[in-house]
């Protein structure tokens, strides 16, 4: 009998990974590290260092964020919350810890972010987690404007509109580290989000992740298996707190300084923004995410004086014609990459690609002649915009701008409804080849 | 024989509409009882007192003897309850396997547990597999449950109810919306996994009921009206007005 019952999980249960698979994926891992240790020798420059150093802290605080919205179904419009407090809690934890001499090193520094991260999560997130939905996030929104508020009022901790500011370089040294040129910031970043991404992909393997996706779709029934949805949504909100603590206190020794914008709501709708658009449903959308977000934001704003607005409408693009985010249309085309029939809807893709341009391009000629006009009216109407120099008060300018937003738009909608269709045929070439979508 | 459940002067009012009245219901361990009775008379309802998804507005549910009216569901399914939904209610975005792996979980001991790999729990994976196996859905293993075909998802929402291994089972029409085959292959599942447990069943088919059942109770306008042996219930005059009319007699 229990022979019997030895053997038919062999045949029945998923087939445990080969070795080759292990390898695959430690492989990743030990990959991902090497590409973290060589990627300043080939961008040296402070510039580049500061902008992976600033990646590798967004791409910790989206995942954490990402445990919430992807993992457990729980839209926070206040998670910088968690963030701000860690950068604050690792400032005053530099300061004492210079002040008093205590040895220990920077890079343990993030530990008391983490603490802070979860100790607050585990205070403010009993309450709001006990509801999903419409209630969890207004209830985030309202703890956010609380000790946002609070932040602008107890000026002994928060310092008040300046913030609270740190010598980072006062701590004990390790191993002659001072932690003062970036380059050892940067490495510090590295590891702690190489340490942060682990454990939290490690997280959705454990009997814990898989019920936070579990309560994600479907929190009543989790209740009629045994598990309560409130602690699970609690736990979750906790390890959320713990992850997006250290983001914080890795940003705050990055820049020295802790301030109330740290907890403000630009920042939570930052960390929503680019979880988002890089895509809740797969672990890796928020690290494509924070990537993507924050080399755009770094971009745009030297390109263009409104780059918000252009955040906002890439934001609602990806709402009404990618829910799944960068990460979901890029894997949308798997099947048709492993049916080998990709090549089909290559073509239309270059179709469409021309009109979508030129309605873009229309859209932003549109865009930045009326900024011209409404916010710096006096100025020259000779602008430069994304490097680009035009007359904004020459009416050429208007109608090409009319004629690509229009003409781009007809000819965009009839050549998307042609990828469409041959997005389809593809598809359905792909399924009579056995792969399953 | 020891009872399993036992209602005792159950009532359920929604403002002021009552819905259960006065129900006292006893279900013997190892019985398969099925509960029947006209659309509305209030047998969902019923479901979901026992079950704690709603609570008593009076009187009291005792599993083996102990009051669990007002629990949470949680918590009475982690006494050995477990019912299964008239509407599938299953956790769609992931795959069959993984659903079936959810519901195995608290049974066997890992709870909240965030320090263990959950492909590494060989009895969790054991019995997922003993599960998947019983309910004949091997083949679609890896499908998101949402893609399921309805018999299949309903299969899967049997599996899920039986799989912490709770010996005490409520089904809420696990064969509504069947083909007639499909409903074959359904009653013969359900007698084979409830082997040796406690069985309470909601159901319309006349034929599953008379098939599968030890006792039958009779629900109408949230009254238990008769409840005996399926011989009794088909002889019973009161039944034969109320609810099955023509159709047995």
């Amino acid at each position: 009998m229990s022979d019997a019952l030895a053997k038919i999980p062999a045949t029945i249960a998923p087939p445990r990974p080969a070795a080759s698979d292990r390898l695959k994926f430690y492989g990743i891992w030990i990959g991902a590290a090497l590409a973290l240790l060589v990627l300043p020798k080939l961008f040296s420059s402070g510039g580049s260092l500061t902008t992976f150093s600033l990646i590798g802290i967004s791409i910790i605080f989206s995942l954490s964020y990402n445990i919430l919205l992807g993992q457990t179904g729980m839209l926070s419009f206040g998670h910088a919350v968690y963030y701000g407090l860690g950068g604050f809690l690792a400032i005053h934890a530099i300061n004492i810890i210079a002040r008093n001499k205590f040895a220990i090193p920077l890079p343990l520094v993030p530990l008391v972010g983490g603490a802070a991260g979860l100790v607050f999560a585990m205070l403010l997130g009993w309450v709001s987690t006990r509801r999903s939905g419409t209630a969890f996030a207004m209830i985030s929104l309202g703890v956010a404007e609380l000790v946002a508020s609070s932040a602008l009022i107890l000026r002994t901790f928060f310092g008040g509109e300046a913030g609270v500011s740190a010598n980072r370089t006062k701590v004990l040294r390790l191993f002659d580290w001072s932690f003062g040129p970036q380059i050892q910031i940067y490495y510090l970043v590295a590891a702690w989000t190489l340490i942060a991404v682990i454990a939290m992909y490690a997280l959705t393997r454990t009997p814990l992740g898989r019920m936070c996706n579990a309560v994600r779709d479907n929190p009543e029934r989790v209740q009629f298996v045994g598990y309560d949805p409130h602690i699970i949504r609690y736990i979750a909100f906790c390890f959320s707190g713990l992850f997006a603590g250290i983001a914080g206190a890795l940003a705050a020794i990055n820049f020295e300084i802790a301030n109330s914008a740290y907890l403000g709501a630009v920042q939570s709708g930052t960390v929503l923004f680019a979880t988002y658009i890089g895509g809740v449903g797969f672990f890796i959308g928020p690290i494509v995410g924070a990537i993507f977000v924050t080399l755009l934001s770094l971009g745009l704003s030297d390109l263009t004086q409104v780059w918000q607005l252009y955040f906002g409408l890439i934001f609602i693009a990806v709402v009404m014609f990618a829910p799944g985010g960068i990460t979901g249309l890029l894997m949308m085309h798997r099947p048709l990459l492993k049916g080998g029939t990709l090549s089909r809807v290559l073509p239309s893709y270059l179709v469409a690609f021309v009109p979508t341009l030129a309605m873009i391009t229309g859209l932003m000629l549109a865009i930045e002649t009326t900024v011209h006009f409404t916010v710096n009216p006096g100025e020259d109407s000779h602008i430069k915009a994304f490097g680009i120099p035009f007359d904004a008060a020459n009416p050429a300018i208007w109608a090409v701008a009319a004629v690509l937003l229009i003409g781009g738009f007809i000819i965009a909608r009839k050549t998307w409804a042609r990828v469409a269709g041959s997005w389809d045929d593809a598809l359905t070439a792909a399924r009579e080849k056995g792969v399953a979508a | 024989m020891s009872t399993a459940i036992e209602l005792r002067g159950v009532e359920k009012t929604f403002g002021i509409t009552s819905v259960i009245r006065n129900v006292n219901l006893t279900v013997a361990q190892g019985e398969r009882h099925a509960l029947i009775g006209p659309n509305g008379a209030g047998k969902s309802t019923l479901f979901n007192l026992i079950s704690g998804y709603m609570k008593p507005s009076v009187g009291s549910i005792l599993l083996r003897d102990q009051v669990i009216s007002g629990l949470p569901p949680f918590q009475i399914n982690r006494r050995g309850l477990s019912r299964s939904f008239q509407v599938t209610n299953v956790f769609a975005k992931m795959s069959v396997w993984e659903n079936l792996r959810c519901a195995v979980l608290w049974a066997t001991g890992h709870r909240y547990a965030f320090w263990k790999n959950v492909d590494n729990l060989p009895e969790v994976r054991d019995r997922t597999a003993q599960i998947l196996q019983d309910i004949n859905l091997v083949s679609r293993r890896d499908v998101p449950a949402g893609l399921l075909t309805y018999a299949e998802q309903r299969a899967l929402e049997i599996g899920i109810t039986i799989a912490g291994g709770a010996d005490v089972i409520l089904l809420d029409e696990p064969t509504a919306g069947m083909s007639h085959a499909e409903t074959e292959r359904a009653v013969a599942l359900i007698r084979r996994l409830t082997e040796g447990r406690t069985l309470l069943i909601v159901e319309h088919d006349m034929s599953v009921v008379f098939g599968l059942a030890d006792r039958i109770s009779v629900l109408v306008y949230g009254q238990i009206i008769a409840s005996g042996a399926p011989e009794e219930i088909r002889g019973n005059p009161k039944v034969k007005e109320a609810y099955l009319g023509e159709e047995v007699a």
